[in-house]
């Protein structure tokens, strides 16, 4: 009997306005370092926090998008984006950074984290998740 | 009387935008700040809604589109991109200021 737990973190909210972006992946950071089988999803205004080319200069704030491509190195491997979210806010993948993992079973091929996702495939995969944690 | 109209909002998340807006008079200002710039992404909704708005100046804030990646060919027309010393003109040259929160 395996301990490992599917744990997804559920983001819905915009990068800058709150800290919930900032603090959802610092938690995603920490519980990536007890080997669990993690995944995050972007649905409503979270797909926002993966739109790419921030420059945050002028906000005298810090640019933690980095953060995100470097999720990969701590065994990431499954991004959920919510199409409708994105199709409502006129966006598409092409607006999306980019998010890779080496696929240990595959010759350590570097392959894309992201998996664009319908609404409803995005309720199956919360209701398959062990743990939930949203910001 | 001109009103400055500010909001910090996404439209995505909240009615913010969509309560300013039902409040506006010709002449108005509304000025998108924060997540209030979400508003200005073409082929969102909230553009569509920006769009049908007649008589009255939409500007956003440069440093916060900057920071969430919204780049003018991202932008619907008829944006004007202000930076902070235009948001001062902004508040100077309207009568009063109503801050949408």
């Amino acid at each position: 009997m395996s301990d490992v737990k599917k744990f997804l973190y559920v983001n819905r909210k915009a990068p800058h306005g709150t800290i919930y972006a900032l603090e959802s992946l610092e938690v995603v950071l920490i519980g990536a370092a007890f080997e669990q089988d993690v995944a995050l999803a972007f649905l409503d205004d979270g797909v926002f926090q993966l739109v790419k080319g921030w420059d945050t200069s002028e906000l005298g704030a810090k640019n933690f998008q980095p953060a995100y491509t470097a999720l990969g190195d701590y065994d990431v491997q499954k991004v959920y984006v919510e199409r409708e979210s994105l199709e409502e806010r006129g966006l598409s993948e092409d607006d999306l950074i980019e998010m890779t993992y080496e696929d240990e079973d595959d010759d350590f091929a570097e392959k894309s984290s992201i998996r664009i996702v319908s609404r409803e495939e995005m309720a199956k995969i919360m209701a398959d998740a062990d743990v939930i944690l949203s910001f | 009387m001109a009103l400055l109209h500010t909001v910090n909002k996404s439209p995505y998340e909240r009615n913010t935008l969509e309560s300013c807006l039902n409040h506006v008079q010709e002449g108005d200002t509304v000025l998108l700040i924060e997540d209030g710039v979400y508003a200005v992404i073409k082929g969102g909704r909230a553009a569509d809604v920006l769009a049908s708005v007649k008589g009255v100046k939409i500007a956003a804030l440069s440093a916060d589109l900057k920071a969430r990646g919204i780049t003018a060919d991202k932008m619907i027309d008829g944006v004007e991109v202000v930076d902070y010393g235009g948001f001062v003109d902004l508040v100077t040259s309207n009568d009063k200021v109503q801050a949408w929160l």
